[in-house]
């Protein structure tokens, strides 16, 4: 079974929701990650996206891209983020993860050798933010031979697709909170309810919501609908505060504690 | 060669529609305005109006007597779009995508731009049809390109300042993408190339093609016969594709695209992407892409803003690798050379990017006999680059990034 539908599953029985942070793999750099993946576990992360750094992030906005071209200073790959996860585990780090990839660098890599090492290291997961739908038959079934889930996004504006997208889903299905790129927002899409409504109507699976949240009221409201609450730009961004403390050693505990007690606040 | 794009927007294996999920319903919509517009004589009336009325169409087929025997071989003829309103090709898309989308009743357009040709074509049909524009440019090439700016301003356009990235074409691309997901409710984005997802390659192409369409008939009426090669420069394609397509069928006529070598295709300092680059996804389609090992686009160089571009239309990586188009490079400094020719031999300042086409035409006009046609396009006028060919001539080549 994947790590992910048993994690729902208990999540599910204990009557909670998911919460699953985002961070870019090498910012500051690869060991710290490992370290903050740990800690993101301890402060109540239920599942972790390891976001792959790419130079052209056509998804996200300014605080996840410039994350981006932080690591991409350091020259790190597909190949490292990969590793990553299995340092984590090493480190005894036990939640599910998900590797969230532009699909160039995957493309570039070659698809076999890209889902061999996946699936040999530990992840469950994978998003491709770039890949609808339309173009992604050759990856999901590969991803689906090797029992990674491929999960999709659908967003407010997919309409009629929500029902198709979803039928192919796996693990659960990744709903975009609102129009526009990922970052902190106040608002959401004005027809968010009916929208994440529509997506519970067309899957049995878990449904996840994501882009823009970044408080516990937003966490919050989003509980009652949700089985997962996805919080990317403001944990990068709070790494991204964090750095002159991570990368002074004699600092980091209260570095990784700054973001611990950002989670613990979030978890409410 | 068979009939492309398929219904899936593929050229062969390029093309498609990378892009996040939040767009798929506004291309796909978009698809089907353009599919059933395309077919709408009224709509074609209105486009072919203002092509003839506005921008002036058809431009001439020139034969450069001057320079054909200065060269000492081929006949070479012009392809004059640089006598288009505006001053390029570009307007001959912007009009076809600007009736669009007033057809779709939008009335919010936004659009990218390197050079500032694009966004000044889109800021000229936003004002013509009375709709709200906003032009993404990258700060390097706002500076590099000031007078365009101020142009795009005084036509009442918002030039939104991109700080991403590079800062040149390639990440106001980017930015222009995001801002649409954003908006993509009620805007309409004119990309300005055959690149993107689909069906932008497909529809930019169709309203490019008229630069084909017309060369053709006029080379036909003037000589009697089909040209032996046609040559066009190619940054994202879309004058290239232009010219190219309505001679795709016609096997005996050699297709010639030139792409920026910057300061040499063995340097990290060019925009080769054919030459140098290799099959990815990059901003929304699959194609020839400039990246290293690992999949991360490299940046561009080029003394041309319109060539400075890591990627390329899929429809030429389909021509490139089916063996229909050959693709070769030209520097920084022949296009420099070949632009001074052709204003002193020729009376025409062209502009930077159609340069890389008279220096391909430099060098392949004196290996053919006289009896032999080469149709070049001159994509574009100069006059946007005289003040930057002022600094790279008196000796400060620094300028370009």
């Amino acid at each position: 079974m994947n790590l992910i539908d048993t994690a729902f599953a208990s999540l599910k029985a204990e009557g909670r929701t998911a919460l699953i942070p985002f961070l870019t793999m090498g910012d500051p750099d690869l060991k710290t990650s490992v370290d903050i993946i740990k800690t993101l576990e301890l402060a109540g992360a239920d599942m972790i996206e390891l976001g792959v750094p790419y130079s052209d992030p056509l998804a996200d906005g300014p605080v996840i891209q410039r994350a981006s071209e932080r690591a991409l200073t350091n020259s790190i790959t597909l190949k490292d983020c990969i590793h990553v996860a299995e340092k984590a585990r090493e480190a005894g780090v036990n939640i599910p993860f998900i590797l969230f990839t532009y699909y160039n660098p995957v493309f570039q890599f070659g698809l076999d050798a890209f889902f061999e090492l996946v699936q040999s290291k530990g992840i469950s997961g994978l998003i491709i933010p770039d890949l609808p739908i339309e173009e992604d038959e050759e990856v999901r079934q590969l991803a689906e031979a090797v029992n990674v889930h491929l999960i999709p996004l659908v967003a407010p504006t997919s309409k009629d697709r929500v029902v198709r997208i979803s039928r192919k889903a796996k693990g659960f299905v990744y709903c975009v909170s609102s129009l526009g790129v990922t970052g902190e927002r106040a608002d959401f899409h004005t027809s968010i309810n009916e929208f994440l409504a529509t997506v519970r109507e067309a899957t049995d699976l878990p449904i996840a919501v994501g882009f823009g949240i970044s408080s516990r009221e937003q966490v919050e409201r989003f509980e009652k609908q949700c089985d997962g609450v996805i919080v990317g730009s403001a944990i990068v961004r709070t790494i991204e505060d964090a750095i002159p403390l991570l990368q002074d050693e004699s600092k980091r505990e209260a570095g990784l504690k700054q973001i611990s007690d950002f989670v613990a606040k979030l978890k409410g | 060669m068979t009939q492309v794009p398929d219904q899936n927007g593929r050229f062969g294996k390029f093309g498609g529609r990378y892009v996040p999920e939040t767009l798929m319903n506004a291309l796909l919509e978009l698809e089907e305005a353009y599919l059933h517009y395309s077919k709408d004589q009224q709509f074609k009336d209105e486009v072919r109006y203002l092509l003839h009325k506005y921008s002036g169409r058809p431009t001439s087929l020139y034969y450069a007597e001057r320079l054909s025997e200065q060269l000492g071989g081929a006949k070479v003829y012009l392809k004059r779009e640089d006598l288009n309103h505006t001053g390029a090709h570009k307007i001959n898309n912007t009009i076809g995508q600007g009736v669009l989308a007033k057809r779709m009743g939008k009335s919010k357009i936004i659009a990218e731009t390197g050079a500032g040709q694009h966004g000044v074509a889109s800021a000229t049909i936003a004002a013509l049809l009375g709709l709200e524009c906003k032009v993404f440019m990258g700060e390097e090439d706002m500076k590099r390109q000031q007078l365009n700016v101020f142009r795009m301003q005084l036509l009442g356009s918002e030039v939104v300042p991109v700080l991403s990235g590079t800062r040149t074409l390639k990440d106001a691309c980017n930015e222009t993408l995001r801002y649409w997901v954003s908006h993509v409710e009620d805007t309409y984005y004119i990309l300005g190339s055959v690149t993107g997802p689909h069906p932008y390659p497909m529809m930019v192409r169709d309203f490019q093609r008229i630069i084909g369409d017309e060369a053709r008939q006029q080379i036909l009426a003037e000589e009697g016969r089909l040209p032996d090669y046609v040559v066009a420069a190619v940054g994202g394609g879309s004058n290239a594709m232009g010219i190219f397509y309505p001679f795709v069928q016609d096997e005996s006529v050699r297709l010639l695209g030139v792409e920026a070598a910057g300061r040499g295709v063995d340097t990290t300092l060019h925009a080769a992407t054919m030459t140098k680059g290799r099959h990815g996804v990059f901003q929304g389609s699959m194609s020839y892409v400039l990246q290293d090992e690992h999949g991360q686009v490299q940046p561009a160089h080029s003394i041309s803003a319109g060539l400075d571009y890591p990627g390329i239309g899929p429809e030429h990586a389909y021509l490139k690798d089916s063996g229909r188009a050959e693709y070769v490079p030209v520097t920084d400094a022949e296009a420099l050379e070949a632009l001074q020719l052709l204003s002193r031999t020729e009376g025409i300042i062209p502009a930077l990017e159609s340069a890389h086409a008279i220096a391909q035409t430099i060098k392949l006009a004196p290996t053919l006999d006289k009896d032999k046609i080469v149709v070049v396009s001159l994509s574009g006028r100069g006059d946007k680059d005289v003040e930057a060919i002022m600094s790279y001539l008196g000796g400060n080549t620094n300028e370009s990034h």
